[in-house]
């Protein structure tokens, strides 16, 4: 990147510095977000970071031709080697049977081979800085020559986001149903191989037009950690699109405060901002993070421990049995446990059981789940006895696990299978 | 090993690296992780800059041992992030390739700084690579790493084969699938991460896919194509270091290895893309020059034993040819002493009529073969085989020439055996 | 219901599944699957699509966990008795662009013998060679897998379990894609096994030719319907059971569980 005078400073308007910076990551990610989507979903997320170095050749060429960084000869070199990377990986692999992934690798890390090899070469005047390939120059995007009022990387990003966006809205169903369902895409008249060569191209022209702002590796993470963040919180297309460009602003302006905080580079810190956002959702998720569903299954196994002890309290109370059943006795029959504990104290606090000093009890409340435990448990051992033709003794197993499941449809469904007037295999009365 | 020039410790080097490169990225491609070298690669970054921080040089094996780091916590993410989240390999490894990279650029900048000591010139040739910068020590730890790698290759080969070929298999066998997965990629991290301050990053990968599928065109055995892919790997090495003088030699290396991918692609026996084409080209060829003497001989049979003279015309209604082709057949047929071409009509020489006749036999052969055999064909044809007289076996060559001659159309060669017509086409008047 | 008879006490049992239950992501697809399997049987393991079939070999060979239950070959646990045991996997579990002759391949059936970093040797060739001559295709032993037709590549599958030595066979949809003469000589092999003694597995995906082939029959859909030798259990009802009944009712049950199963 070119380092000009600041005369040209003085040349934009009064907008602080910090804005500009945070304003062209922000563009950055949403443009990259926007179609790093539908690399997620098609799996062609290393495509993407394929593309972002195979670009490294066209750019250069671009640059020597124009000599310049002025946007069309960019972009028209952008999109020649965003075309050509896919042209050459699909023809690799199809005609000279190259492993996909092989292929991939093949073609750009000759092609990104080839660009060092061109950068190196001074051409009359401004040069590109290698190590602006890696890192980018947010730094230095307030002081580029202005284009509009704005500065031109930033003015650059703005139009392939407008670009995206719009190719966007325009193919909006023939994006969404080619990227779920390739093969129907093509009955239905769309070409799926038109969709992928375009889907690439605008890859290249985005990676292009981010790469003097976050360089070409960390475009990378721009096009696939913000999609994959939004796809871990939602389920529909659209909400995903939206969720992954508001990820994206917040990684930029996250990655700002941190950058300026800690006083390190600014393309760096959005990325190490998208991560941890990604990571954030790993973890919190509402319907796919752990610790969601940790909470769940621990929810379930409380769930599993109540009805057990329910149960049992229950069959003591059929086989009328004057030995009492202690706290202690009961949890240790369940497995004990602090979780068991917790469950035991959960139902004494909901009514369903009474603790009697020594003694538990269930209270009518209480009777009447268990009740309906007992009974789906004996209607399930039925089922596997009449249909299934397992043995008497295989059956308590299998219905004691299954019988926390069975919800009062499944349970009339089972009625209606079954013949449970005469009593479970064992020969107990099957509750009402 | 201290007397060595420089030139002379790069060349060393590179192709170490070369060699271990191409071993060890054949089992990375023929298991589809490819692309798993250049996540190692980006990863390695924040441990290299971690290493130096605590370091404060720069000690290639202190560095590569921060580098092993965080690269194995790499894949242990990714595995991590595939087996308990909703997000598929591919963008977990996009996802952890590209974090860890922006980890380690920040900590480049945070190392950067004035206030940060320690010799810093060293860190960037991670990035892109300066064989330049290898010093004496690194050299041995190079020959180290590659005689361990190479060594647990050689000794665990049947392993490695077998559990990269049918995994499920393997483990039915008894052995410890999971573990010897690790190994191969434990080899595929070493070899990467010490390779890098030579190549630099991105081109590390190109090290580890390039030989190995390079030489996968060259064979269909995998020990030649370990030795294959190393040797290339190794001639990579030297030839782009040469080359790359005052270029930046990792560029160079992987250009070398791009061009002799290239090459096998084209022009690698069998395999090759220019070796299909002729092979293709060579079989239509001789089909068509089959198909002229078989319709020289059906549209003569029921003349036989004179052998019939036939109007070109007749010929090229027969089979619909092109009439440039089908006088460039004539001209080859006629070259061959197969056929007399006199005043635009064909006649068989008598050398010809053999050939016409016993292809027409072997052609018949076939049709009635698969007429009744359909159902067994598959099995008990030969695929590879060049002449069609060897495609079954002779048990049942005899039992359908017999058919053959029951039904009347078994050809003879020599012209004075009477044949019964059957429902051949009656050669139309000119 | 069980395959637990008289047999049980006369013949030695090679092959017993208890209780078995196998769920794919939290969702059952095997039911408490229970028989045995008696030695020097050639057994067919059939069902409709779907029932479960691959995934009882594939557990039954700690290929796929188990939600519950244990395997015994000749009563010991299967992962003390895996030199015991051959496996025929289905074609399409394999690379076959992998650069491995026929004869590499066959040879792998032997590497469970050698042991940590041993190399085939001449013992090993020549078992490798015996059972590509078995199968009939000594001819092919050079050539590079890729140009195999189907047929070729299940006998070469086949010549490397019988490269294995073992007393238990498991094949999984042997016949597969496959032309009627391979079908024929891979029968008669398998029948020459049990001959011998061993006790072969079948994976059968035909009732036509469930009769011919088989002596013992495994009915099975998602949970065992039948069990026991092959006239006694081939019969009408069975086969009404397996393929006709109504699952809904486990499918709900699965359903249910897998929504709320726990993940960890």
């Amino acid at each position: 990147m070119s380092h000009p005078s600041p005369i040209l400073f003085a040349a934009l308007p009064e907008v602080s510095v910090d804005a500009w910076i945070v304003l062209t990551g922000a563009a950055t990610n949403v443009a990259c977000a926007l179609v790093g989507c539908f690399l997620v979903l098609r799996r062609m997320s290393l495509m993407g970071d394929a593309i972002s170095h195979a670009v490294l050749p066209g750019l250069v060429v671009a640059f020597l031709f124009s000599g310049s960084l002025s946007i069309v000869p960019l972009f028209v070199g952008a999109a020649v080697v965003g075309l050509l990377t896919t042209f050459l990986t699909q023809s690799l692999h199809q005609y000279a049977r190259v492993p996909s992934d092989a292929s991939m690798g093949v073609v750009f890390t000759s092609l990104f081979a080839l660009g060092v090899v061109l950068l190196k070469y001074n051409v009359s005047g401004v040069h590109f800085d290698v190590a602006c390939v890696y890192e980018g120059a947010l730094e230095y995007v307030p002081f580029a020559e202005p284009v509009l009022g704005l500065p031109r990387p930033l003015f650059t990003t703005l139009v392939v986001l407008v670009v995206n966006l719009a190719v966007l809205v325009l193919l909006w169903k023939e994006l969404k149903v080619s990227s779920f369902d390739e093969s129907l895409a093509s009955t239905m008249g769309f070409s799926a191989t038109a969709m992928h060569y375009l889907l690439m191209m605008l890859v290249a022209m985005t990676t292009v037009a981010s790469f003097e702002a976050v360089g070409s590796i960390l475009v990378v993470a721009m096009l696939i950690v913000p999609a994959a963040t939004a796809h871990l919180l939602c389920d529909r297309l659209g909400t995903m699109v939206i969720l992954s460009a508001i990820v994206g602003i917040a990684a930029a302006v996250l990655g700002y405060l941190a950058g300026s905080w800690f006083d390190t580079n600014f393309a760096g810190m959005m990325t190490v901002a998208a991560g941890v956002l990604y990571a954030l959702a790993v973890l919190l998720s509402p319907r796919y993070g752990l610790i969601s569903t940790l909470v769940r299954n621990l929810k379930m196994s409380l769930r599993v421990l109540r009805d057990d002890l329910l149960a049992m309290l229950y069959r003591v109370e059929e086989l009328s049995s004057e030995k009492p059943l202690s706290p202690a006795n009961a949890l240790q029959a369940v497995g004990g446990g602090w979780l068991a504990q917790w469950g035991l104290a959960g139902l004494v606090r909901g009514g369903q059981i009474e603790s009697r000093g020594d003694r538990l009890q269930l209270t009518d409340a209480g009777r009447d789940l268990a009740r309906n435990l007992v009974r789906s448990h004996r209607l399930w051992e039925t089922y596997l006895v009449e249909h299934l033709g397992l043995p008497l003794d295989h059956v308590h197993e299998p219905a004691h696990r299954v019988e926390h499941y069975i919800d009062e449809h499944l349970q009339r469904e089972l009625q209606a299978e079954v013949d449970a007037t005469a009593g479970d295999p064992h020969g107990r009365e099957i509750p009402e | 090993m201290s007397g060595l020039s420089l030139s002379e410790k790069v060349m060393i080097g590179t192709s170490l690296l070369g060699g271990m490169s191409g071993v060890v990225g054949s089992f990375a491609v023929l298991r589809r992780r490819a692309l798993v070298g250049d996540m190692l690669s980006h990863a390695a970054l924040p441990g290299v800059c971690l290493a130096f921080l605590v370091l404060g040089n720069r000690d290639l094996l202190g560095l590569s041992l921060g580098a092993l780091a965080t690269g194995l916590l790499a894949i242990a993410t990714v595995t991590v992030i595939v087996r308990w989240t909703r997000t598929k390999e591919d963008a977990a490894i996009g996802i952890v390739l590209s974090t860890f990279f922006g980890v380690g650029v920040v900590l480049l900048s945070v190392i950067q700084k004035p206030g940060v000591s320690g010799n810093k010139a060293g860190l960037n040739s991670y990035l892109f690579g300066e064989p330049a910068n290898m010093l004496t020590g690194d050299l041995y730890l190079l020959a180290i790493v590659a005689a361990v790698t190479l060594l647990t290759v050689a000794l665990l080969y049947k392993e490695f084969q077998l559990v990269s070929f049918d995994a499920d298999f393997a483990q039915t066998q008894g052995w410890p699938t999971l573990r010897l997965d690790l190994a191969m990629m434990a080899a595929l991290a070493v070899v990467t991460i010490v390779g890098l301050p030579i190549v630099g990053v991105i081109l590390m990968a190109a090290m580890i896919i390039l030989p190995a599928a390079t030489a996968r065109f060259w064979t269909n055995r995998l020990p030649v194509m370990l030795l294959l892919a190393g040797a290339l790997g190794v001639a990579a090495g030297l030839i782009g270091t040469k080359l790359g003088r005052d270029l930046p030699a990792g560029a160079t290396i992987v250009l070398t290895a791009a061009a002799m991918f290239v090459f096998s692609l084209l022009f690698a026996p069998q395999r090759g893309v220019v070796a299909r084409i002729l092979a293709e080209w060579n079989l239509r060829q001789r089909i068509s020059r089959e198909h002229l003497l078989r319709s020289l001989y059906e549209l003569g049979e029921t003349q036989l034993p004179q052998v019939a003279v036939l109007p070109v015309e007749q010929l090229q209604a027969y089979r619909y040819w092109k009439p440039r082709s089908l006088e460039k057949l004539l001209q080859w047929a006629v070259g061959k002493d197969l056929i007399k071409l006199v005043d635009a009509h064909a006649q068989l020489t008598p050398l010809g009529l053999r050939r016409a006749a016993d292809l027409t036999k072997v052609h018949r052969l076939w049709e009635m073969y698969l007429m009744q055999h359909a159902d067994i064909a598959a099995d008990h044809v030969d695929r590879d085989a060049d002449e069609t007289e060897h495609l079954l076996p002779e048990t049942v060559l005899v039992e359908l020439e017999q058919h053959l001659a029951d039904e009347g159309r078994l050809p003879r060669s020599l012209p004075e055996v009477p044949e019964s017509p059957h429902e051949l086409e009656a050669p139309r008047e000119t | 219901m069980t395959c637990i008879s008289r047999q049980r006490f006369m013949k030695t049992i090679a092959f017993e599944i208890h209780d078995m239950t196998v769920a794919y992501h939290r969702r059952p697809v095997l039911w408490d699957i229970d028989f045995t399997v008696p030695e020097g049987k050639l057994v067919g393991i059939v069902g409709p699509n779907g029932a479960g079939k691959t995934t009882l070999i594939k557990a039954a060979l700690g290929l796929v966990p188990l939600a519950s239950g244990k395997v015994e070959i000749y009563g010991k646990p299967y992962v003390d008795q895996r030199h015991l045991v051959g496996y025929v996997p289905q074609r399409e579990s394999v690379d076959w662009d992998f650069p491995v002759t026929v004869r590499d391949v066959v040879l792998m059936g032997t590497y469970g013998r050698l042991g940590w970093f041993r190399r085939p040797g001449r013992a090993e060739r020549e078992i490798a060679d015996r059972s590509l001559e078995q199968v009939d295709i000594a001819a092919l032993a050079h050539r590079q897998i890729r140009q195999l037709s189907g047929g070729q590549q299940q006998r070469v599958f086949l010549a490397r379990a019988l490269a294995q030595e073992a007393q238990l066979y498991f094949l999984d949809e042997p016949f597969a894609g496959v032309d009627a003469a391979t079908e024929s000589a891979i029968v008669e092999l398998l029948q020459t096994l049990r001959s011998g003694g061993k006790t072969v597995l079948v994976v059968h995906h035909d009732l036509q030719t469930v009769r011919e082939y088989f002596d013992y029959l495994v009915l099975l859909n998602m949970r065992l319907v039948a069990c026991g030798p092959v006239e006694s259990t081939f019969t009408k009802e069975n086969l009404h059971k397996t393929y006709g009944g109504r699952l809904t009712l486990l499918d709900e049950a699965a359903e249910a569980m897998r929504k709320q199963e726990p993940l960890l």
